[in-house]
């Protein structure tokens, strides 16, 4: 499918190179990072917009810790994808974790999201065979992982390696969103130097230096770690612009260059 | 006129306000996204966020020093209780049950402030508050005349509720000082919020449940941080699907910088209220009405809910006042020409355009 609508995100994140694959983000770890001004849930909901159009048998699994499925399903609507046909079919796998409690009483701490673990592998297994090829997983958001598994984040860092390991093992992408603020003033905050070393793709949306604004509503950065090694040397990119959210689209412009109409 | 503000919704995917308006419960307004809403008893909170909508959580920050966080939660519960929606109450004080007592009681000036000031100096202001009435939140686009007063009321701070509101059986008070965690709390914040779990349907019944100074220390769980998190964690997930608003309290001073931000990400409404101090003359040269303050509220983050888009406020900063020392307005903070005049309430400058002086404004 060819994607006539690219814009800065898309090529900050490298999907305007579909030469290779339908899908660039496989094989690779993208991390959202945002803060309580500016939400960067919109960048998950374009790249499940575009991992489902990206290929027929694409799919996506989706671990939901903050929103319950109607939110997102009426987002992507507007968004012009609508996800209750992928997840009838299987390409859109909701797991519901709202509610989600582990430890549970009597029993480990690690128990719990293990069994989260088993139920993505479960969810692969069940995945028809064609669907397998360009496979996103995604989690919203690692801070109520956290939460959820009452504050051991060795145990949500554990998990997060076994996602990882998706990415190497059968080629899947992984997003996950974390909010960037709530370690500012952690001594050490391991969980999100670890999950920053492992992301290949870095996203991060903040609010503009200067304060609020109707017609910009914040910034991004995205750090692409290339992993092509030109000469032996890997290749940082760095993109940055602003962006304005819209109902059924997002602009994205360099900063000072929005149009307006 | 009327139908002006109807046509600022800005997509088409937003669902049309009058359809079904009429069949709706007076006490609740259908906001964009599917969203519905009710009041927060605030007239002027409700004309900047529309109101609450239905199945989220709203936090308050409180300020250390000044109790302004209970101006903001009792005019929440009275909405509540005048409006017959049952309420649940939990407090770290020994009798929950006593602070019933000092709930405000629905009362009406609105009408003839409003006139007078649109009659006295309804033409001094427009000149220069005139971009107010262009760029009205998005938000307020159903409220029409006639059930606006059925929506929200006007609390008289200095006139107790009568008994008769909340002596019935649909009022619910916890203390949380002696309880060891928030297990029982939640139990019956689950129990609660069960009558009103969501059927898409109609709405029958609507639900409140406050929780002030929710991580006060003199509760026992206060220093089991992740209980307390995991607590709010999962009484949102139960919001989500049901019928009701939850209003926390608490004051960030008291925790940790990384649980309060963890707060405040869970939140979908975020405000905070601040004092202001009481001889501060650079302030009081800055801003007008300075002397009729009692603290500031700012809002931090408004529910997004079934959307992705932003609400940007025009102000996120206004003054909390007294008018005749009785009832709650918001402000936005003045600074614009400095003459005498204490600035007018948020209403009634905001350009709420549905009310009765839309005539003199016809542009």
């Amino acid at each position: 499918m060819v994607l006539t609508d690219l814009n800065l995100l898309d090529e900050a994140l490298g999907l305007h190179n579909q030469k290779d694959k339908p899908l660039p983000l496989c094989g690779r770890f993208v991390l959202v990072e945002d803060c309580v001004d500016t939400s960067g849930a919109f960048v998950l909901h374009h790249i499940i917009k575009r991992s489902l159009t990206s290929h027929p048998s694409s799919s996506v699994i989706f671990l939901a810790l903050s929103h319950p499925f109607s939110h997102y399903d009426r987002i992507l609507r507007k968004l012009g994808c609508n996800l209750a046909a992928p997840r009838d079919n299987g390409r859109f796998s909701f797991i519901d974790m709202l509610m989600l409690q582990c430890p549970e009483e009597g029993k480990p701490n690690h128990a719990g999201l293990a069994a989260i673990f088993e139920k993505i592998e479960r969810v692969i297994s069940t995945l028809h065979p064609d669907n397998k090829k360009f496979v996103t997983v995604m989690i919203d958001d690692i801070s109520l992982l956290e939460v959820a598994a009452n504050g051991s984040s060795n145990d949500v860092l554990d998990f997060l390696h076994y996602c990882h390991t998706l990415t190497s093992e059968y080629g899947f992408a992984f997003v996950a969103l974390d909010h960037k603020d709530i370690y500012l003033n952690e001594e050490r905050p391991a969980l999100i130097l670890e999950v920053e070393f492992l992301a290949d793709i870095l996203v991060n949306a903040e609010p503009l230096a200067t304060g609020l604004a109707k017609d910009v509503h914040g910034q991004l950065m995205v750090l692409n770690k290339d992993t092509q090694h030109r000469h032996g040397i890997s290749s940082i990119k760095i993109h940055n612009f602003h962006f304005k959210i819209k109902e059924n689209s997002v602009e994205y412009f360099f900063p000072g260059t929005i149009t307006m109409s | 006129m009327a139908s002006a503000p109807k046509t600022r919704l800005s997509s088409s995917f937003s669902r049309t306000s009058s359809s079904s308006s009429s069949s709706l419960n007076p006490h609740l307004k259908l906001g964009p996204n599917a969203t519905t809403f009710i009041s927060s008893g605030i007239p002027d909170l409700d004309k900047i966020l529309g109101g609450f909508p239905l199945g989220s959580l709203v936090m308050i920050m409180e300020d250390a020093e000044a109790p302004h966080h209970m101006l903001l939660l009792r005019n929440f519960m009275s909405q509540g209780l005048v409006h017959r929606q049952p309420l649940l109450y939990a407090s770290p004080s020994k009798d929950p049950k006593g602070f019933l007592g000092t709930l405000p009681s629905p009362g009406s000036s609105k009408e003839d402030k409003s006139r007078k000031i649109s009659h006295e100096e309804g033409d001094l202001r427009i000149a220069w508050q005139y971009k107010k009435y262009f760029g009205e939140p998005q938000l307020n686009n159903n409220t029409n005349n006639g059930g606006q007063h059925d929506y929200c009321n006007d609390f008289d701070l200095r006139k107790p509720l009568e008994r008769q509101f909340f002596s019935g059986m649909n009022v619910d008070c916890v203390s949380i000082l002696d309880s060891p965690n928030l297990d029982a709390l939640q139990d019956r914040c689950a129990r609660f919020l069960s009558q009103f779990s969501r059927n898409e349907v109609s709405i029958s019944s609507v639900g409140r449940i406050a929780i002030q100074s929710f991580c006060s220390p003199q509760c026992k769980y206060s220093n089991m941080e992740w209980h307390m998190l995991s607590f709010l964690r999962s009484l949102k997930g139960m919001a989500r699907s049901s019928n009701a608003v939850v209003v926390v309290t608490f004051s960030p001073s008291l925790l940790p910088p990384s649980c309060s931000k963890r707060l405040q990400h869970m939140a979908d409404t975020l405000l905070s209220v601040r004092a202001i101090p009481d001889e501060d003359k650079e302030l009081a040269k800055l801003l007008t009405g300075y002397k009729d303050m009692v603290g500031l509220l700012n809002v931090h983050k408004v529910a997004r809910l079934n959307t992705q888009v932003p609400v940007i406020l025009d102000a996120t900063t206004f003054s909390i006042k007294l008018h005749k020392r009785r009832f709650l307005v918001l402000e936005c903070l003045n600074q614009a020409p400095v003459d005498g005049s204490s600035g007018s309430s948020y209403g009634t400058s905001g350009g709420c355009s549905g009310s009765t002086k839309t005539g003199t404004l016809d542009f």
